[in-house]
């Protein structure tokens, strides 16, 4: 956690306000998504609440905030309750060990008569070196939730949504886990700090015993992996319950599936365990294919030489960071805006066809992408 | 020490969201209004559970069809196959690097080649069928 109390201190309130940006992030996005559906449906939206209705969020916080509080009478309690903390942990805990920016350097300085640093700030909440696997782990633990939602409400209903969200979930996770199996084999690494580091430069690649640049292309992933980051991103609609992939709140068969008994601040809960999942999806996305938060054709070192020449000192670094930082916010927003796009562009899909699409083609096309990789990387390095 | 160490982040984190959603969720019951009506029957009605107006007739742990438990038993044997190919997928490219890439790659193609087999296996036997 740290050497001395500073730096525990902020480390703490790092993910604090990691956690933060998560949840703080969910009424804008509610926001977008109701603007960007009424245009897309060629409707206005919510305009009425201030400035292109963006207090509409505040409105509705504080509706939820004073909702009457319901609770199905022969539910289960402890679940019921519990589901929709439940929901949040998995994304917070995700969010948090994802490399958001370069490391903040901060030079010794005095404060309360005695000398303090230097330190190194790492931008995410904590870097545990096995980062994909902790996040897929993590990740599953969202099926905790909509389970124990379906059950505690005691409503047939929420039930069916819950077990044909769960089903789901845990088939699209077998394609997720083995699209990310071919960038293991390109990067050879769990960490997340090592793939975006790899990602620097201009696209370096080796076929056939010799290596070749292209110069006016970045080196991201997804020019290694384009059909893996495809199943990737596929598959993450699926583990956020995102239309096409929405059945378990399928509303004409189901009310409104695992969170029909919930109302107010509860639902809320699951809506920021929903838009979390997003979050961490595109993030996910960014880092692994569209190299993390590289500006393509600029090193850390120049960004932060500029800054040197135009503020100096500790201010430097943290823009610097900062910088970076707004770089991968770019590509997270971009991403979050596909999957609302794709939401309100596209039908839902029928159970059968979302199992079949699963298991029987999303699954052995992973595997096909495996063993390509797996041939590319040994002809390529033999 | 050292591992318990590096997790210990992830478990203030964790229990940072807990008190944050335990607050909220029983904070805001609090807040609202309660149902202050003194007619039992009005009570009763009010807090059940919601199935389109219409009185349930059916308890919650109703019939689930078989297939949902067909599939999360798949999903486990998928799943503990896909994980085995992680610490191999990292160290391919050493193994490369190494000498011993081509022992390395027969391996995993006997590995894949059992995956392959399973799950031509079981699209034979239509257990992933849900018509």
């Amino acid at each position: 956690m740290g050497k001395d109390v500073f730096e525990i201190t902020v480390n703490i309130l790092k993910m604090f306000v990691i956690f933060l940006m998560m949840v703080q992030a969910v009424p804008i996005l509610v926001w977008l998504e109701r603007r960007g559906s009424a245009f897309i449906q060629n409707r206005l939206g919510p305009n009425r609440v201030g400035p292109l209705g963006l207090l509409q969020l505040a409105a509705d916080a504080v509706k939820f905030l004073f909702k009457e509080e319901f609770v199905p009478r022969q539910g289960v309690r402890f679940m019921y309750f519990f589901a929709p903390i439940m929901a949040m942990i998995p994304g917070a805990l995700s969010f948090a060990s994802l490399p958001l920016s370069v490391p903040i350097k901060i030079e010794p300085f005095q404060m309360l008569g005695q000398m303090w640093g230097p330190y190194t700030f790492a931008f995410q909440g904590y870097d545990l070196g096995i980062g994909i696997v902790f996040v897929l782990g993590i990740s599953s633990l969202g099926v905790y939730s909509l389970l124990m939602a379906g059950w505690g409400s005691s409503n047939k209903y929420s039930l069916m949504g819950a077990v044909r969200a769960s089903a789901q979930a845990i088939s699209y996770e077998l394609a997720l886990s083995l699209s990310l199996v071919g960038i293991l084999i390109v990067y050879g690494t769990f960490s997340f700090n090592e793939i975006v580091a790899a990602q620097t430069g201009p696209l370096t690649f080796r076929a056939f015993g010799a290596e070749h640049v292209i110069s006016w292309l970045p080196n991201w992933g997804v020019f290694y992996q384009p059909l893996g980051a495809l199943l990737f991103f596929s598959a993450t609609f699926a583990e956020a319950n995102r239309l096409p992939f929405d059945l378990p709140e399928a509303e004409g068969e189901l009310v409104a599936g695992f969170h029909t008994e919930y109302a107010g601040f509860k639902l809320l809960m699951f809506f920021i365990g929903e838009y979390g999942h997003m979050m961490v999806a595109s993030a996910l996305l960014a880092t692994f294919y569209l190299g993390g938060y590289n500006i393509p054709g600029v090193m850390p070192d120049d960004v932060l030489a500029f800054w040197q020449s135009a503020v100096g000192g500790n201010l430097a670094s943290i823009l610097t960071a900062v910088t970076f930082h707004l770089s991968l916010l770019l590509r997270i927003a971009i991403l979050l805006w596909i999957f609302i796009q794709v939401r309100w562009t596209l039908p839902r899909f029928r159970y059968d066809q979302l199992m079949n699409l699963g298991w029987k083609s999303m699954l052995p096309w992973a595997l096909f992408n495996v063993c390509v990789t797996a041939l590319w990387v040994w002809f390529g390095h033999k | 020490m050292t591992n318990s160490g590096a997790l210990l982040p992830v478990i203030i984190l964790a229990a940072l969201v807990l008190v944050f959603g335990v607050i909220i969720v029983f904070g805001t019951g609090l807040l609202g209004p309660k149902n202050t009506s003194k007619d039992p029957a009005s009570q009763k009605v009010k807090n059940m559970p919601y199935e389109c107006g219409l009185p349930g007739t059916e308890m919650a742990d109703t019939k689930i069809s078989i297939k949902f438990y067909l599939t999360a038993i798949l999903f486990i044997l998928f799943d503990i196959e896909i994980i085995f190919m992680y610490p191999w997928a990292i160290k391919f490219l050493d193994s490369i690097q190494d000498g011993t890439g081509g022992y390395m790659l027969g391996v995993m193609g006997v590995f894949v080649l059992l995956f392959v087999v399973g799950l031509i296996w079981e699209v034979k036997s239509k257990a992933l069928d849900w018509n």
